[in-house]
């Protein structure tokens, strides 16, 4: 344990509304992919609103685009959720038919204290730090991952 | 050890059916099993995996005989496993897994992946099409288990299914999972339908240490 928690955001540029036919794929897979995390090992919380399932009817960045956030015990939990599930990888395997690509990074994790829930603000200033700055430990990736901050008492030791 | 050596390592005959063997077991593997797999002594069984195990090609581990626990349980045996590090050896030299890593960053960039999910499924068709040309009259599931372990999957049954034991693009699909375990799944779907096997089905079901996907009995399946 760590006193720390990883959180994660992920935004996409949906290629049609919501209730179009081109999304009907992802708005039916959506509600038991995020019941299988719920119930994944590390699982901590999960962005939701009252409109839709998941956080879909939120759109903080725009009108097309979604957003993602959860908050899990530690990047093995959460790499674990992503690659390692089956019937989420296949979620992801399809995600082109859905969602714009983007060629700025659309996915960004960050540590924070345990028991914090990061507000959209917060992510999103996490998700332009990666974007300026590119991944360093405040904002960084799977790809280039970064270890929890050593707590002041401890550092001091 | 240099590269050069830990594949000098595989040459010896026996040695290499040994290496083979114990890869393809999903566990460890006593040397009394791989003596008697491979048909040689258990001495010069002995012999062969400690010299793989000294070029890294093989972990050892210790455990007691399952079923087996506390004093008079006898020594835990020696146990051999194949390691997880992969080596490759280029001469002259090439970088294929360099370009491999910057095409696969494009596509992710460029959202290509449909395309790329195409390519491999027609190439993967023509492999299982050229496999069902040599050997016309083979039941299904020898075939494809035969093409897979041609291409390196190292497959094996577990009931209804067959597992793969060993994923060809490891390192690429550890570095772009949805990319590349979409590819290979695309690759082992052609595959299935340019051999004609209508009793299997490829998914995504990822194990720790084993390729992303399995082939299960399909459902539909009325012969």
């Amino acid at each position: 344990m760590t006193g720390y928690h990883l959180a994660e955001l992920n935004i996409g540029t949906a290629r049609a509304p919501t209730d179009s036919p081109e999304m009907a794929g992802f708005m039916a897979g959506i509600i038991p992919v995020n019941a299988l995390a719920d119930t994944a090992l590390g699982f901590v919380w999960r962005l939701q609103d009252g409109d839709g399932p998941g956080a879909t009817a939120l759109r903080p960045c725009g009108p097309d685009v979604m957003v993602n956030m959860s908050v899990w015990q530690d990047l093995e939990s959460l790499r674990d959720f992503v690659y390692r599930n089956g019937p989420h990888l296949d979620f992801m395997r399809r995600r082109r038919s859905w969602f714009h690509p983007m060629a700025v990074p659309y996915l960004v994790l960050w540590w924070v204290p345990a028991g914090h829930i990061p507000g959209l603000d917060e992510a999103l200033s996490r998700l332009d730090l990666l974007r300026n700055e590119g991944p360093g430990p405040r904002a960084f990736t799977f790809r280039d991952p970064y270890p929890p901050p050593v707590p002041a008492a401890e550092a001091a030791r | 050890m240099t590269e050069i050596s830990v594949i000098a390592a595989l040459e010896d005959p026996v040695r290499r059916r040994l290496y083979d063997y114990v890869a393809a077991q999903g566990g460890g593997v006593s040397r009394t099993e791989a003596a008697a797999a491979t048909g040689i002594g258990r001495t010069l069984a002995a012999f062969h995996l400690d010299r793989l195990a000294e070029a890294g090609l093989v972990e050892v581990t210790f455990a007691r005989p399952a079923g087996r626990s506390g004093p008079g349980a006898g020594r835990p045996a020696k146990l051999y496993r194949r390691a997880m590090t992969e080596h490759q050896v280029s001469v002259p030299p090439r970088d294929y897994r360099a370009a491999a890593e910057l095409l696969a960053e494009v596509v992710d960039v460029t959202g290509a992946e449909p395309e790329l999910q195409r390519a491999a499924r027609s190439r993967g068709a023509a492999a299982g099409r050229a496999a069902r040309q040599r050997s016309p009259a083979l039941p299904d599931d020898v075939l494809v288990t035969g093409a897979l372990a041609a291409h390196g999957y190292q497959p094996y049954r577990d009931g209804g299914e067959v597992r793969l034991r060993n994923c060809p693009f490891h390192l690429l699909a550890d570095r772009h999972p949805p990319l590349i375990c979409g590819m290979n799944l695309a690759l082992l779907e052609g595959l299935l339908s340019g051999a004609a096997v209508t009793g299997l089905s490829a998914r995504l079901d990822p194990r720790p240490e084993e390729c992303c996907v399995v082939l299960e009995e399909s459902k539909n399946n009325d012969d």
